[in-house]
């Protein structure tokens, strides 16, 4: 703690303190009901504590197969999502030109429309072009909303990489593409890693625009959500939503880590 | 090109140099090929489908055949989704999007201001985290999780009789409108979700405005005079106010297209998001879905409108 630092009055560390409790509490509640012995109901406190439903989630074909659907889908349109955030971000913060504003927007845009308007357009797009629901019309979906994530690094780090730098490489007789394999590419490096991470957690973790786009095929969050709606296994999602926090955080952590180093790096502080 | 040393890189010749000149002598040739694939993705799949959406709201369902009628451009369907049911529907999603709003707004703030203001180095770090994980984590768990914490046999309950406040509880659920069976089937089951889900979309930009504010800003008003809260109300306050505003546009706007929340946990009563599954789905009305899923749009349109003459834009 600096010494300049003023102290917090206590109304305010009470009220952020609660705020802080809301939003965490929650999440320790799954860590808890993953091991509760008690199959038909919610109650609390766990009547006690068992592992076997990690056998028994181990042992089910339906959540495997949910489980690498989704994989393949958040990889697949993570890989997509990085080459398109990258392409736009490298051109607009390369130049300045007229339609910039546009371009941010459109990248921005199916992230900030409600997920059920990019859902139902989607499908009623496949619908007009006939085009029948597979594996790449859910990809189509993930990655138009995924870009933003990459976008969005690769922008900010752009901006703080100095064009000196860039400069220098030319002067010294590099060409474009080398320029961009060995300067510009470290610096960004990290910044497309983060956004890669987090499109793939929002991809991995994804269920309005899926739901229109699937057709009958299950990712892990549809199948949560059935599971929603109509409890059939409940110790089996208490497991699943286990594992689906603990995936989901471990790339957030990851990502945490490394655009704060990336931070330090660049040297511009805050 | 070739007069510089060579020293440093090894010089190259061939079609890739002569590219790079050629970028070099003409950059927006450039620009427009890394433009190409995104706009090409986004501009001709995403727009496209979104035209191809609104273009079906101006369809309508043939009364007689109950098959969609693609040979006239007609308002029927907008009428329709201006009957009472239906506007029912739209007012009810909007008077929930906007308490959920005023309520992130409300508890964000404390958290947002400590974090921008008195957190230091190890809890700076525990406060962005504690943001960060609940907003990256599955949203379907989150609402799974209120679903354990809402049920009646559920922690929540079990807090009520541990306190032995059961009777407050009852009491209040059995008001009009925010009552209801359990908490579970309640308009208030459903808000405190919303409110869960999309708080950390409101504590970022907040925190962000709040981090905005020069110190020097405010230990000038305390050299002059200000009390701690005159401070607060006339400085920081209306400098952080883009920063809520940029908040609200993605509270206000996530809840107004949210199907799944009000599904799993809240009365039967339909939202705008469960009405656009509902009639693209079962129904085959798609002409009916598009024109409800234009009702948020125009409505953040709006929004966002009037959120740009307050300056939130510069808060993202």
């Amino acid at each position: 703690m600096h010494s300049d630092t003023p102290r917090a009055p206590w109304g305010l560390k009470l009220a952020a303190g609660a705020g802080l409790v809301f939003m965490i509490a929650p999440l320790l509640l799954i860590f808890v009901y993953a091991f509760t012995t008690e199959e038909r109901t919610y109650q609390w406190p766990p009547p006690g504590l068992t592992l076997n439903w990690f056998a028994v989630t181990w042992g089910r074909a339906d959540v495997w197969e949910a489980l690498t659907l989704s994989v393949q889908v958040a990889t697949v349109s993570t890989i997509i999502a990085l080459i398109l955030g990258t392409l736009c971000a490298a051109a607009v913060s390369g130049s300045r030109f007229f339609g910039r504003e546009v371009i941010s927007l459109l990248v921005i845009l199916p992230i900030a429309l409600p997920g059920i308007i990019t859902g139902l357009a989607l499908r009623s797009a496949f619908g007009m072009t006939d085009i029948p629901f597979s594996f790449w019309t859910i990809v189509v979906g993930h990655a138009t909303f995924c870009v933003v994530t990459v976008y969005n690094n690769a922008v900010a780090r752009f901006r703080r990489t100095s064009g000196s730098l860039i400069e220098a490489s030319m002067d010294l007789g590099a060409d474009q593409f080398q320029t961009f394999r060995h300067v510009i590419l470290p610096n960004i490096g990290t910044a497309l890693l983060a956004g890669g991470m987090l499109a793939f957690a929002l991809s991995f973790d994804e269920v309005i625009v899926t739901t229109f786009t699937a057709g009958q095929q299950q990712t892990l969050p549809i199948w949560m959500l059935e599971e929603l709606v109509r409890p059939r296994q409940r110790p089996v999602t208490n497991v699943v939503a286990l594992i689906v926090v603990l995936v989901t955080t471990i790339p957030i952590l990851l990502a945490f880590y490394l655009t704060r180093d990336g931070d330090q790096i660049a040297g511009s502080g805050k | 090109m070739s007069t510089t040393d060579d020293a440093f890189t090894e010089q190259r010749h061939g079609a890739l140099t002569a590219l790079s000149d050629l970028f070099w002598r003409r950059p927006k040739l450039l620009v427009l090929l890394l433009l190409a694939p995104p706009l090409l993705w986004l501009g001709v799949i995403y727009v496209g489908a979104l035209l191809a959406l609104l273009l079906q709201s101006f369809y309508a369902i043939d009364e007689f055949t109950g098959l969609v009628d693609y040979d006239v451009l007609t308002l029927k369907t907008y009428r329709e989704l201006f009957n009472p049911a239906n506007l029912d529907i739209i007012i009810r999603t909007v008077l929930m999007a906007t308490t959920v709003t005023l309520a992130s707004a409300i508890i964000a703030f404390p958290i947002a201001y400590m974090a921008a203001r008195y957190a230091r180095g190890k809890w700076k770090a525990m406060f962005y985290l504690a943001v960060m994980l609940p907003l990256w984590s599955s949203y379907l768990v989150k609402i799974y999780a209120w679903k354990l914490i809402l049920a009646k046999e559920g922690i929540l309950n079990w807090l009520f009789a541990q306190l032995h406040l059961t009777g407050l509880l009852e009491a209040y659920l059995g008001l009009p409108v925010v009552g209801g069976g359990s908490l579970s089937i309640s308009y208030t089951g459903t808000f405190l979700v919303f409110v869960y889900v999309w708080m950390p979309f409101m504590i970022l930009p907040t925190q962000a405005a709040l981090e905005r504010v020069p110190v020097n800003l405010t230990d000038a008003s305390s050299d002059l005079g200000a009390t701690p809260w005159q401070t607060f109300r006339h400085v920081t306050f209306p400098l952080a106010l883009p920063g809520i505003i940029a908040g609200s546009i993605f509270t206000f706007s996530l809840t107004l297209g949210d199907y799944i929340i009000p599904q799993i946990i809240g009365s039967s009563r339909l939202f705008i998001g469960q009405a656009v599954y509902a009639h693209q789905g079962t129904a085959g009305n798609i002409p009916l879905a598009a024109a409800f899923s234009v009702v948020p749009i125009v409505i953040m349109g709006l929004y966002l409108w009037m959120a740009q003459r307050k300056g939130a834009f510069d808060a993202l």
